[in-house]
């Protein structure tokens, strides 16, 4: 990969990234704030979450309504996520247009405010958006089975938070996580497009620089301790179809064991944003129909996280057949070595997806900033080499070691038909 | 920062100068750009073969054919097929609409003349295998068991049902259990033999290659292909006009959220009143945080996590919906709040400074609609489905601009009347 950024660290350690790309005249701008769910305590979940709401809804100088018609107006795309280890923040405009995006994002790392009632009323905006998400057979399961796999851990909730939380946490709360975790030090604006990065790193100087470093924010720590024994759950609810969820534990991203176990994900499911009909999975489990639909998914994290096999089962199986199916496709991948083509392939399909990403700028930006939540840029620029040197026997010896039932979660959706 | 011209910049949007358009002998129509910056293509197209012509008892017979295309061909088994696209990081797709089939994919640009000999044989020589049909079935019947508990899914459908009652577009084009059930080999093949064909098919390419270069590879799989018999465009019949307001509870128990769905009939993607209509609802129910419906259910009242104004246009008559999820005890409320805002629309329509605001965004928008490669594809389709000249893009933002409010007015009162409309709601 021969991509090329600029990287710099501003006097209060705000770090940026920038990226020149004159394909089309539209830049990207993301900022990212190093934290998430993972630093939420039992009775603040959500908090994170809550506080990126919170954050459209104004400053003095950006009162909510000329925010959201400012951005707009230019014909720019912003929003916001949360993950488990970051919040992030993007606006993609016009380029000529970029200068409102840095302005509002430097101002709202300081000054949003926070009002009581602004709180209030998002309290039950976000109660239905949970509510919305338990309507799925498929939250509640992932729900049920990242509970149970992280007893200790904070990524044991949902992002979204716990209801429980999301009915007590308090004005005070949501302003304290803002002002603690907002701060430049904990910040990394990546920008990629249509600019000229001179200009713009002066710019970003003018805009950021002047915002004061903050205390550095403490990570919340609490390391799962090891899982020794499978454990199985099940869950009812309405409807016809029965879902399963297998959940491994999967390494950190900046672990050596991540690229091989990337090349093994690929293999069993299919590379990520292409079809998945010769993956094995999909023919050992769709292909002889124990199931009508099956994905693979890890996620790169900071601290050690899950690989789920997430299965809607056939109508015609039982869930306990099917889950005999997977495991003999995993034995597969544990007794014998992968050929050497078939490695080779998913290398092809990875590069494959970084042509397609690189036609976005929106992504280009993106990745900037994600890296470094949990590494650094030459992450992303040395993936593909990585994976071209995983060998047989390294998916061996990984599928050997994470995929093992003692350290698995499997939960099972049980319908209970259309009165439940 | 960047310096640039607005004549830099509606040079850079599609237009006659760079969008090549070839009439193939049999008919096809092929579009192509080019975009260096990127070694890879998108492709996408369609052929009018879609669920306006299956019978009702035979309802999702489009959309099984379909999902069958790739499971098997005179050349390919199911796996080979895919084993040769996934090999290459390459996709390929087909979907059923009303009106047509689409399809599309992506592919290194070096991998293209494959894309295209792999959708020349699922067009043109499927075998729909009994043991892969079976395997859909199975699988699509699983699709209907989950859409049965969709609280937005049942919504929305019944929402067309009374919409658009005794007209085709009433039905759900994945069908019914029973209708899925009924669709036999047989019925595939002859759905097949009678609408799949090159008259009427439109197919754009995008990336890393010369547009005449393109059409040559198209023309080398596809200029060969002859359906005598294919069965031309069907006829839409008239809808029925709402006469009152209907309303509509789909039960569905164990559920935390309501779906909402309130709404009339939209204009044509054709009609003039399109643009107004289009940026109407923009202020009634998409600019900024979801325009005056957003602000008045989600921000002032904290009732929803989502809840928009929706204009759904295409060939025949469209509708025009507002979709919301709620807490099932602010059904009513949320129902309310839309109706006065509705009523609000019909009486005053929108400021001049809310006209400007959506003018603006729809103008500055255009440039990242238009991103990626798969986005200028689908830009090209719709200026060929929709009639509406390769110069469109470029002359987008003077016909945003001429806009005028008396023309929202004018056709939000023709459209909205608060007094005639259709809520559909599911949830427990």
């Amino acid at each position: 990969m021969k991509d090329q950024i600029t990287q710099v660290t501003l006097k209060n350690g705000m770090k940026v990234r920038l990226k020149e790309i004159h394909a089309a005249p539209i830049i990207s701008s993301w900022v990212w704030y190093k934290v998430g769910s993972k630093d939420e305590p039992t009775g603040r979940t959500g908090v994170s979450h809550w506080t990126e709401h919170m954050q459209f809804k104004g400053t003095k100088k950006f009162p909510a309504n000329v925010l959201d018609k400012a951005i707009s107006r230019e014909g720019g795309r912003w929003n916001a996520s949360t993950s488990h280890d970051s919040t992030r923040y993007y606006e993609t405009m016009p380029a000529d247009k970029i200068d409102l995006a840095l302005r509002l994002e430097s101002d709202r790392m300081q000054n949003s405010i926070y009002n009581e009632k602004e709180v209030n009323s998002e309290r039950t905006v976000i109660i239905s958006e949970r509510e919305g998400h338990e309507n799925e057979p498929m939250f509640r399961l992932t729900e049920a089975v990242q509970q149970t796999a992280f007893l200790v851990h904070p990524y044991h909730h949902e992002i979204i938070g716990d209801m429980a939380d999301l009915h007590t946490i308090t004005r005070d709360d949501l302003y304290n996580h803002y002002r603690t975790y907002y701060v430049p030090n904990n910040a990394v604006l990546a920008i990629a497009g249509d600019f000229n990065t001179k200009a713009m790193l002066k710019r970003i100087r003018e805009l950021f620089e002047p915002i004061p470093k903050g205390k550095t924010p403490p990570r919340l720590v609490r390391p799962e301790p090891e899982q020794k024994g499978e454990v199985r759950l099940t869950l009812e609810g309405p409807g016809e179809t029965t879902f399963i969820q297998v959940a491994y534990r999967f390494p950190n991203a900046t672990h050596p064991d991540y690229f091989p176990l990337q090349v093994l994900d690929s293999l069993m499911g299919g590379a990520s944003g292409l079809s998945y009909k010769t993956s094995r999975l999909y023919r050992s489990l769709i292909d002889r129909e124990y199931a009508v639909d099956v994905s693979g998914w890890s996620e790169a994290t900071i601290d050690p996280f899950l690989y789920r096999v997430t299965i809607t089962n056939h109508p015609r199986r039982k869930p306990e057949e099917t889950i005999q199916a997977l495991d003999a496709e995993i034995s597969k991948l544990q007794d014998q070595l992968v050929p050497a083509s078939e490695i080779k392939r998913a290398v092809k399909q990875a590069r494959a997806v970084f042509a397609y990403g690189s036609e976005n700028i929106t992504n280009q930006a993106f990745w900037m900033g994600y890296v470094e939540m949990f590494s650094s840029y030459d992450w992303f620029t040395t993936y593909l080499d990585k994976l071209a040197k995983v060998t047989p026997k390294d998916v061996q010896r990984v599928a050997r070691e994470y995929l093992q039932p003692r350290s698995r979660v499997i939960g099972t959706y049980i319908p209970k038909g259309t009165e439940a | 920062m960047a310096k640039r011209s607005d004549k830099l910049t509606s040079l850079s949007l599609p237009g006659p100068e760079d969008i090549h358009r070839e009439v193939l002998p049999n008919g096809i129509v092929v579009l192509a750009r080019s975009n260096f910056n990127s070694p890879s293509i998108s492709l996408g197209g369609f052929l009018p073969a879609g669920a306006i012509f299956e019978s009702d008892p035979k309802l999702g017979l489009s959309d099984f054919v379909s999902a069958s295309l790739m499971r098997g061909t005179q050349k390919h088994t199911f796996d080979s097929m895919f084993n040769e696209l996934e090999s290459v990081g390459a996709s390929l797709g087909f979907d059923s609409g009303v009106h047509n089939v689409s399809f599309g994919g992506r592919a290194l640009v070096e991998d293209l003349p494959l894309l295209l000999s792999l959708l020349s044989e699922s067009l043109r020589t499927p075998t729909f295998p009994n043991d892969e049909i079976e395997k859909l079935r199975a699988q699509l019947l699983t699709g209907l068991a989950l859409r049965a508990q969709d609280t937005s899914d049942m919504a929305a459908m019944a929402f067309d049902e009374m919409l658009f009652e005794g007209h085709p577009y009433s039905r759900p084009g994945d069908g019914y259990v029973h209708t899925i059930q009924s669709i036999t080999r047989k019925d595939m093949e002859n759905f097949h033999r009678l609408h799949f064909g090159p008259g009427g098919m439109v197919l754009a390419i995008v990336g890393a290659i010369e547009p005449k270069k393109a059409v040559e590879a198209v023309n080398r799989v596809l200029g060969g292909w002859q359906v005598p018999g294919q069965v031309g465009p069907c006829e839409l019949p008239p809808h029925k006009p709402l006469k009152k307001t209907v309303k509509r509870h789909h039960a569905l128990a164990g559920k935390s959220q309501s779906d909402l769905v309130i709404g009339m009939f939209g204009p044509r993607r054709r009609d003039p009143e399109y643009l107004p209509a289009s940026l109407g609802n923009s202020v009634l129910g998409q600019f900024g945080m979801m325009g005056r419906i957003g602000e008045v259910v989600r921000e002032k009242s904290g009732l929803a996590y989502y809840a928009s104004s929706n204009l759904s246009a295409g060939t025949g008559p469209g509708s025009w919906e507002i979709n919301a999820g709620v807490n099932p005890k602010n059904l009513d409320k949320t129902i309310d709040l839309i109706e006065k805002e509705l009523r609000r629309f019909i009486k005053s329509g929108v400021t001049r400074e809310e006209l400007e605001d959506s003018q603006a965004n729809y103008i500055g928008r255009l440039p990242l609609s238009l991103e990626s490669n798969g986005g200028v594809a689908n830009a090209l389709l719709n200026i060929e489905r929709y009639g509406l000249g390769l110069d469109y893009y470029q002359r987008y933002a003077g016909m945003v601009r001429a806009v005028t409010r008396g023309d929202v007015l004018e056709t939000a009162r023709k459209y909205i009347d608060p007094d005639r409309l259709v809520i559909s709601t599911a949830g427990p």
